[in-house]
């Protein structure tokens, strides 16, 4: 559900968990996202690969 | 034959012993699929679920595996976030452990609905008030930060680590675990606690019914405090029995030992908080809706031993023994408390769910009886086969124990 759905209402119920679940959806994205950048940039050679 | 998938150094078995030892697995996942594709055809009449018993053994195992399968992100917010790194010999056990579980359990809810075409009703059409909504939502979202935490297991299998692109991939998940790992942490907390918060906020069910804080029941926070205790106390059961079988040490013992005395005291804790919810409940609840502690058990099989084994023999005897560090310290007690542990995780999931729908509630109620048919066997049972193949695959293919070389050097002869 979105804040576009037709069942959406404007509450802070619906704020508080939706806010929350979008919150936890965007950190996964934006973490794995992050990741395929970089992998991306180190491979194609424009930033440095770190050892361990 | 699969000799160049093997990881680096490591002594693995034959690949027709591999295979020997997959088929019971395989059988019971046979049997799983067949059960699951009768119920996904003829329907949930080939289950002995009704309208009393809408919870029965699906729900059973589910709440069971996602209760042990809390190794995965109490281990890894222990490892990540807290920087316990003893425990980084140890945690991609509890990843895998936690994939199985909690896979396994979303595949059993797919069939439990029904109707896994309309399965995303509960996303879009959402009943925010519904614990369950919230449990859903952590748990689809919770196996994927698990998925994302397994990705760099699996690509540090020996051929896969050869292909540049995936290695550094693997390498640059590693670097941001921190971040999935406290996301892991946080929707666990709450569909753990809600689990439990269902069961008591079942007003018309006083067995199950508790009071509470705000909008939570104690159930809310008993529930994420005993999968918390018993959780890593599972992961120590699997990496011993992976142990028995391979004939070799694979985790040092400081990081046994290291999981064995927090969940000790988590366990400890546990069994405190749970002996006062039971006094409260007994004499708080259970008189205020007209009953006695004992009414609930005068008809069916279930009785107040399981009262007893829950809080006496699983509860209490497994916390003395893992605070006891002599005792801990010794491989055979160490397992027995574990074994005893997680059994009774199971044992207080199984009060909570069948008994609470056994007993009867009003005074011309009945007792109602379950017993599974062997679809619902057939579906719960594939899961631990799931498990053992997924397990067995993880440890023959892919570096599961970082100290496996360490402990065991291979000696030419």
């Amino acid at each position: 559900m979105t804040p576009f759905s037709f069942e959406w209402q404007w509450n802070i119920e619906y704020l508080i968990f939706f806010g929350l679940l979008y919150i936890a959806l965007a950190i996964i994205g934006a973490g794995i996202t992050f990741t395929i950048i970089r992998t991306g940039l180190q491979a194609l050679g424009f930033m440095r690969e770190r050892h361990f | 034959m699969d000799s160049p998938l093997l990881p680096h150094g490591v002594k693995r078995c034959s690949t027709w012993a591999f295979f020997f030892w997959t088929l019971p697995w395989l059988a019971l996942l046979a049997w799983g699929g067949l059960s699951a594709f009768l119920c996904l055809w003829k329907g949930l009449n080939q289950t002995n679920m009704s309208n009393v018993f809408a919870f029965a053994l699906w729900i059973v195992f589910d709440l069971a595996v996602i209760a042990l399968g809390a190794g995965a992100f109490f281990t890894g917010f222990l490892t990540y976030i807290i920087g316990k790194k003893e425990l980084k010999n140890i945690i991609n056990t509890a990843v895998i452990i936690g994939f199985i579980c909690y896979s396994g359990a979303m595949a059993m809810l797919g069939i439990d609905i029904g109707q896994p075409i309309r399965g995303w009703f509960i996303f879009w059409h959402a009943n925010i008030h519904s614990m369950l909504v919230e449990v859903s939502f952590c748990i689809t979202c919770y196996l994927m930060v698990l998925a994302i935490e397994f990705i760099p297991i699996i690509l540090e299998n020996r051929k896969l680590e050869e292909i540049k692109e995936l290695r550094l991939f693997g390498h640059n998940l590693h670097e941001v675990m921190a971040v999935f790992a406290a996301t892991g942490t946080f929707l666990s907390f709450f569909h753990q606690g809600s689990l439990g918060g269902m069961f008591g906020v079942m007003y018309a069910r006083p067995f199950a019914a508790r009071e509470g804080f705000y909008i939570w029941p104690w159930t809310f926070f008993l529930f994420v405090l005993s999968a918390i205790a018993c959780g890593p106390c599972f992961t120590i059961l699997c990496t011993k029995l992976t142990e028995f079988f391979s004939r070799k040490k694979l985790v040092p013992d400081s990081a046994i030992q290291l999981l064995a005395k927090i969940s000790a005291w988590l366990l400890s804790l546990y069994m405190v908080l749970k002996i006062i919810d039971y006094l409260g409940w007994m004499y708080g609840v259970v008189p205020r809706a007209g009953l006695t502690f004992e009414s609930f058990f005068r008809q069916g099989p279930y009785g107040v031993w399981m009262v007893v084994c829950e809080m006496i023999f699983c509860g209490i005897l497994p916390a003395v023994i893992l605070m006891t560090p002599k005792a801990r310290q010794h491989q055979g007690w160490l397992i027995f408390a574990c074994l005893l542990n997680c059994t009774g995780i199971v044992l207080n999931r199984f009060l909570f769910i069948i008994v609470t729908l056994a007993i009867p509630v009003m005074p011309f109620d009945r007792f109602w009886s379950y017993l599974p048919t062997w679809q619902e066997w057939g579906i719960g049972l594939a899961v631990v086969g799931y498990g053992f193949l997924l397990f067995s695959a993880a440890y023959r293919y892919l570096p599961l124990f970082p100290k496996e070389r360490e402990l065991n050097p291979i000696t030419e002869s």
